[in-house]
């Protein structure tokens, strides 16, 4: 009953016209990028943040606007899947096993209403889980102390590799790069400076919008400059769209294959690891085994279109229950939000629901009217959105750089900082060639601080004994998880990672959710 | 051999981030723990990944021949200078030019590349700072 009751206050602070007109700029913002090839959700919410921040928007709006992002480029990215055979971002690759398939058979029409369907029931659940789950995580989280959050923090970084890695020194060594540029600065606890080397740009740190910038969106151009491949536009312009609607009987059939990947998304989504990737994976291949008895799935199986969207849109919803409730993300998008909380001064955690509940319960109510309105962006008016697909990358990609380039400078005014980006961004291309992974980089830097003062703060309380840190029961659980999370995928890893190629054409290089 | 290349630096960048660690100055008013201890873990843990990846490499990544790789370092100097000379000659000409640079390289004819970079700078100027209000860098023609 509070919970209704904080919902309600929840939506008073969001149906105000301009939260209103920012969550539908957010929301066709984020479908379009979504929709392009090579903008994804974790870049696209990436560029943004700095504009968001410099043009002094207060924390509710911001994140409203932010979050209507992420959400609308969940909703977008199955539309290139479906028209061009190219996922719009990661998530979407299990889309286009069957919605290309079913567009070629003159369905696409069919197959976007249906997957904007799937997507709309996959994230009304998940933000009734969000709603229900969090505030149940939050209880347990007021139990932790400094040992338990550094405990919860390496078990982050520990399971971020996911099930689907295939080198866990690679994400080692990414977790480390980030924590050590956390260090970078005036140590907040003693005022000395650390790896300054000197120069005074540096003694504030690095600003973590900085490196997430330059690592996910500048990276993206100098991929772009390698290859070059500018085609994408030349197959969608002969695609016949098609009738809009769904009948009622293909609909009927593909409801319980909603709900069912619903819940198996929303499950993948708030386990550290998974991530929106593997929820749509996950639905895909549980509802193959489970209704695909005529051997119609990735031939155009309606249902095949409807498990990955719930599934992903799922995920992304069940992805925001550790961010908000234990302040540590388990996705590169959620990371990504996480940062712009952090610019924004709120630190997510338990204490967020009791002392700042308009900030979570606002940004809640948000969810849903985005939910709603990207239901009626995608289904009439996606006419636009496919249209918006033809703007080649070389036109497209230039405009990101440019936009990344406004943001940074918007912040700081500083040209140290734009060298710094440009740097990042070339890190990123280079790191993304030796198939390191950049999440558990931006992680690093944007928990790096908070990880190390937990750590210090509960060997100072126990007068410098170490072993504080692994000695309540809560703790030492979740130091073992941690191992069993990395260790896993040594073993697993690589037939997952197989299984996942087999099934769908893996993008290389491509961000992973 | 990327990998085994990639090790090394790795497993160098891990000593010379100790090294800076154990430099770091203490100051008299401490905690327990002290400023150095966790950089310290840090490049261990790097250090330790470091190895494992250079005794243990992934296959090479398909690297771009070197005309393209050199296309991308052009990128970069573009980049740079235009970093650099933002706050000299202004938010529009700067971005008119680094914009009509990259997608010409990226593919477009040379006439539509000017085009372009300049749609795309006025565009963002008029978006982001006559509608938005963004500051963005004045030149000397006052845009």
């Amino acid at each position: 009953m509070e919970t209704l009751s904080s919902l309600a206050d929840g939506f008073i602070i969001a149906l105000t016209w301009q939260n209103l007109l920012l969550a539908l700029l957010g929301c066709f913002l984020g479908t379009i990028i979504g929709a392009l090839p090579g903008l994804g959700p974790s870049n696209g919410v990436a560029i943004l943040i700095p504009l968001a921040f410099s043009l002094g928007l207060g924390p509710t709006p911001a994140l409203i606007l932010l979050t209507s992002v992420y959400y609308g480029a969940m909703y977008g990215g199955r539309i290139s899947s479906i028209l061009l055979n190219i996922p719009g971002d990661e998530p979407a690759m299990m889309t286009c096993l069957d919605g290309y398939p079913m567009a070629k058979a003159g369905r696409a029409g069919e197959a976007l209403a249906l997957s904007g369907i799937a997507s709309f029931i996959g994230s009304f659940f998940a933000t009734w889980g969000l709603i229900l789950l969090a505030p149940q995580l939050v209880k347990i989280a007021l139990l932790f102390g400094p040992a338990e959050y550094f405990a919860l923090f390496t078990l982050a970084f520990a399971t971020l590799g996911g099930v689907s890695s295939t080198n866990q020194s690679k994400t080692a060594i990414a977790t480390a790069l980030g924590l050590g540029l956390a260090m970078v600065g005036v140590d907040t606890q003693t005022g000395v400076p650390r790896f300054t080397f000197g120069e005074v740009h540096l003694y504030d740190g690095i600003d973590f919008l900085v490196a997430i910038v330059g690592l996910f969106a500048l990276s993206e151009v100098f991929v772009f400059l390698e290859h070059r491949h500018g085609s994408s536009d030349a197959e969608g312009r002969k695609m016949a769209i098609g009738r809009m609607m769904p009948s009622w009987a293909v609909l009927k059939s593909c409801l319980p294959t909603m709900f069912r990947t619903s819940f198996l998304g929303f499950l993948a989504g708030v386990l550290p690891g998974a991530g929106a990737s593997l929820g749509s994976f996950i639905s895909y291949s549980m509802e193959k085994k489970l209704v695909d008895r005529e051997g119609t799935f990735g031939k155009g199986d309606p249902r095949g279109v409807a498990a990955p969207e719930a599934g992903n849109n799922a995920a992304a919803g069940g992805a925001l229950v550790p961010m908000l409730a234990l302040g540590v993300p388990g996705s590169g998008t959620t990371a990504v939000l996480l940062a712009v909380l952090l610019a924004l001064n709120i630190t997510p955690g338990p204490l967020l629901f009791s002392q700042k509940p308009d900030v979570v319960w606002g940004l809640i109510a948000a969810l849903f009217i985005a939910n709603f309105m990207l239901l009626a962006l995608n289904i009439p008016m996606v006419g636009i959105f496919t249209r918006l697909l033809l703007v080649p990358p070389r036109i497209l990609m230039p405009i990101v750089a440019m936009v990344s380039f406004v943001g940074i400078y918007g912040i700081s005014g500083s040209t140290f900082d734009l060298y710094v980006m440009v740097g990042f961004g070339v890190m990123g291309w280079v790191l993304r060639k030796l198939d390191v992974p950049l999440v558990p980089v931006i992680l690093g830097t944007l928990l790096g601080n908070a990880m190390e003062s937990n750590m210090r703060r509960a060997i100072t309380i126990d007068n410098g004994n170490w072993w504080t840190l692994i000695d309540s029961p809560l703790s030492a659980s979740l130091w073992a998880l941690a191992i069993i999370g990395f260790v896993l995928p040594m073993i697993f890893g690589k037939v997952m990672k197989a299984r996942m190629k087999r099934m769908a054409k893996d993008e290389e290089g491509a961000l992973t959710d | 051999m990327s990998d085994r290349i990639f090790g090394i630096i790795g497993l160098a960048l891990s000593i010379g981030y100790a090294w800076a660690a154990m430099n770091i100055e203490e100051s008299f008013l401490s905690d327990a723990v002290g400023p150095k201890a966790f950089p310290l873990i840090i490049a261990a843990v790097l250090g330790l990944a470091s190895i494992t990846v250079i005794l243990k490499p992934d296959p090479d990544p398909h690297w771009p021949n070197p005309v393209r790789l050199l296309e991308i370092a052009a990128a970069v100097v573009i980049l740079l200078l235009y970093s650099m000379m933002l706050p000299v000659v202004g938010f529009v000409i700067g971005t008119a030019l680094a914009g009509a640079y990259l997608t010409w390289r990226l593919g477009s004819k040379p006439l539509g590349s000017v085009i372009t970079g300049a749609t795309t700078s006025v565009g963002i100027y008029v978006i982001f700072h006559l509608i938005l209000g963004l500051s963005l860098a004045k030149g000397p023609l006052g845009f």
